[in-house]
């Protein structure tokens, strides 16, 4: 009962990794490019969100609500300032300069912040502690079901809006052929800009469930970098619903690695990725788009 | 019209090269302990340099997590120093295991490309890490002591550092030079313009590329070790610092990626920097953060590549040049 109840708790985290890793997943799967300052963006969208709750006291929901805005426009102007540019260099370009960025966003927050942890746990209300005991020795918390029916929809919302929506047949489009997508007539720079805003937005809300769900620090980016490739690499690199099985699958190792023993947590995560990296692109069979 | 590969400038600058070694090998005969451990440091800074630049200048190959083989070197020294090997014997043994492990990870990890590479090479180094905090033979979490250098009176401890760091640098960066001549060089650099023609050529790529990575584990192996000689303390939460990555990044960006002096320039500048703003501090890391994207972004051939393509330049000639007959001279 212990080990399932561990691979609940599993699914729980691994719903969170998955909300972190969407916007990773975008950005691969519209410009092909991986962002190395995804998890301090991420982290940066908690610190937003905790200016917004000191500053006027609401509740961290409401702060959160009005931090996405913010984040969506800062999306969208660092496509325009810094990633655009890096397209235009070789495969290595865009990941120096992410993470000379990375670099750039974890000491600033230092600064402004001091390295002191925090969380937003207190500020999100009764959710937080609500939990309820199932038959046995199973135990779910409010915020676990919270997380997992968040990313749901949010997978599901993104799903619908590439299928469905004019815009998103624009994006994918874009994707499959930018310059072929120019001549038809799809400004491709609006489009990419507004993937990386998109991405930036649910890196936001997994920053703050990061904050609600535990404590984050200006150091706390590059983990959460980690863990977000590593759910993307396990659901398999351009597939969406893949990264929110790819997040659940590396949560439920890292509840059961913990299982095993306290420290070995994030050690099994880490084993599940290597092996499903070596066994998914060992083969050199992924297709990279050679530089443009 | 002949092609050529020395100037006169490259052969007076490589001859003056060869000077410099032999001038920093009496250091420690003349100037006091404090320079010694600081030029120490620089070295390190050298050999890192020049290591990731083997990689991503030359094997297109962009390495997060070259921190893991720096660990290897640092923790190595401390496991053969436990069992009872004299210290620098033990860090000679743990520079060999350093490049013996790379050969393993070699088999998986450069089957990798471009972000899974890099980020993959990180999670390895992460592995390690917590390998090491699971050990407590190894110090665990809060880290260990290389007492066995007590052994040594401080002055020639930090002279005896000094020469192994200047060893080091000068047997891993000759044999790059040599090699990057050698006709295998040739296929390295054909390599590092388009990876892609150079396959279609009959490179072979992969081969090529194992051994950059191989020479880059014995030599980031080595740079950690000296670490531990240097400041006889380490922790995994530093020795496995993604910061590391930072470091060469900045190095070899600001430098010149792919060319030879590039990376010793840049090396250079981060030790200059380091000195200069001495309390560390966040603003000192949004700088070299920021420069590092800006060179990424806006010159990527870094301050030596760029100097290279327009003055014709070679100060340590790795490749060729079309020498006119009258001799007047136009870079290859």
């Amino acid at each position: 009962m212990t080990l399932l109840n561990a691979a609940l708790q599993g699914v729980f985290l691994g719903a969170f990794y998955a909300v972190l890793a969407c916007g990773l997943s975008i950005m691969f799967g519209v410009m092909r490019i991986i962002n190395l300052a995804h998890g301090d963006i991420a982290v940066f969208g908690a610190y937003v969100v905790f200016v917004i709750v000191e500053h006027t006291g609401v509740s961290a929901f409401v702060a959160f609500a009005a931090a996405l805005p913010v984040m969506v426009v800062l999306g969208y102007l660092l496509q325009l300032t810094v990633l655009e540019r890096s397209l235009k260099g070789g495969i290595l370009t865009p990941l120096l300069a992410t993470f000379g960025l990375s670099i750039v966003i974890q000491n600033l927050l230092q600064l402004t912040f001091s390295p002191d942890v925090r969380s937003l746990g207190g500020s999100a209300g009764a959710l937080t502690t609500a939990s309820w005991q199932v038959t046995g020795g199973l135990s779910v918390s409010a915020l676990g079901i919270v997380v997992l029916v968040v990313a749901v929809l949010v997978f599901g919302a993104l799903q619908l809006f590439l299928s469905r929506t004019r815009f998103g047949w624009m994006m994918r489009a874009t994707a499959e052929d930018a310059d072929a997508a120019e001549l038809v007539g799809i400004n491709s720079r609006h489009v990419y800009a507004s993937a990386t805003a998109l991405a930036v937005a649910t890196a936001a809300l997994g920053g703050f469930f990061l904050a609600i769900r535990s404590v984050f620090d200006p150091v706390s980016g590059p983990t959460q970098l980690i863990f977000a490739f590593e759910a993307v690499v396990i659901g398999g690199m351009g597939s969406l619903w893949g990264t929110l099985l790819g997040g659940i699958a590396l949560g439920v190792a890292q509840t059961l690695g913990a299982q095993v023993h306290p420290q070995f947590s994030v050690m099994a995560g880490h084993l599940l990725f290597l092996v499903v990296l070596i066994a998914r692109y060992g083969g050199g069979r992924i297709a990279l788009r050679v530089a443009r | 019209m002949r092609v050529a590969r020395w100037t006169r400038t490259s052969k007076l600058f490589t001859g003056g090269t060869a000077a410099v070694a032999v001038a920093l090998a009496c250091v420690p005969l003349v100037f006091e302990s404090d320079l010694v451990q600081k030029l120490t440091t620089l070295l390190i800074l050298v050999l890192l340099a020049a290591m990731w630049n083997a990689l991503a200048g030359y094997g297109g190959l962009l390495s997060v997590g070259q921190q893991a083989f720096i660990g290897i070197g640092a923790y190595g020294t401390v496991f053969f120093a436990d069992h009872g090997v004299t210290p620098y014997l033990a860090m000679v043994l743990a520079t060999l295991l350093a490049g013996a492990i790379s050969l393993p990870i070699s088999l998986f990890a450069l089957r990798l490309r471009a972000a899974q590479f890099a980020i993959g090479m990180w999670v390895i180094a992460e592995v390690m890490s917590i390998i090491v905090r699971l050990d407590q033979n190894l110090g665990a979490g809060t880290g260990i002591s290389l007492i066995q250098m007590n052994q040594y009176e401080p002055n020639f401890r930090q002279a005896y550092t000094f020469w192994l760091a200047l060893a080091f640098t000068v047997i891993f960066l000759v044999a790059l030079f040599l090699l990057l001549r050698s006709p295998l060089g040739a296929s390295l650099q054909a390599i590092r313009d388009d990876e892609d023609a150079a396959r279609s050529l009959g490179v072979r790529v992969a081969a090529r590329k194992r051994l950059l990575f191989v020479l880059a584990g014995f030599g980031c192996g080595a740079a950690g070790v000296l670490v531990v000689a240097n400041t006889l303390f380490i922790e995994p939460g530093s020795v496995f610092s993604v910061q590391w990555s930072a470091y060469m990044i900045f190095m070899v960006l600001v430098g010149g990626l792919g060319t030879f002096e590039g990376p010793i320039i840049g090396a250079i500048l981060l030790f200059a920097i380091q000195t200069t703003f001495t309390q560390g501090g966040p603003w000192y890391l949004v700088g070299l953060g920021a420069t590092a994207a800006l060179f990424a972004l806006a010159l990527p051939r870094g301050l030596w590549g760029t100097v290279e393509e327009r003055l014709g330049l070679r100060l340590l000639p790795v490749g060729y040049r079309v020498v006119e007959a009258k001799g007047e001279e136009r870079a290859a």
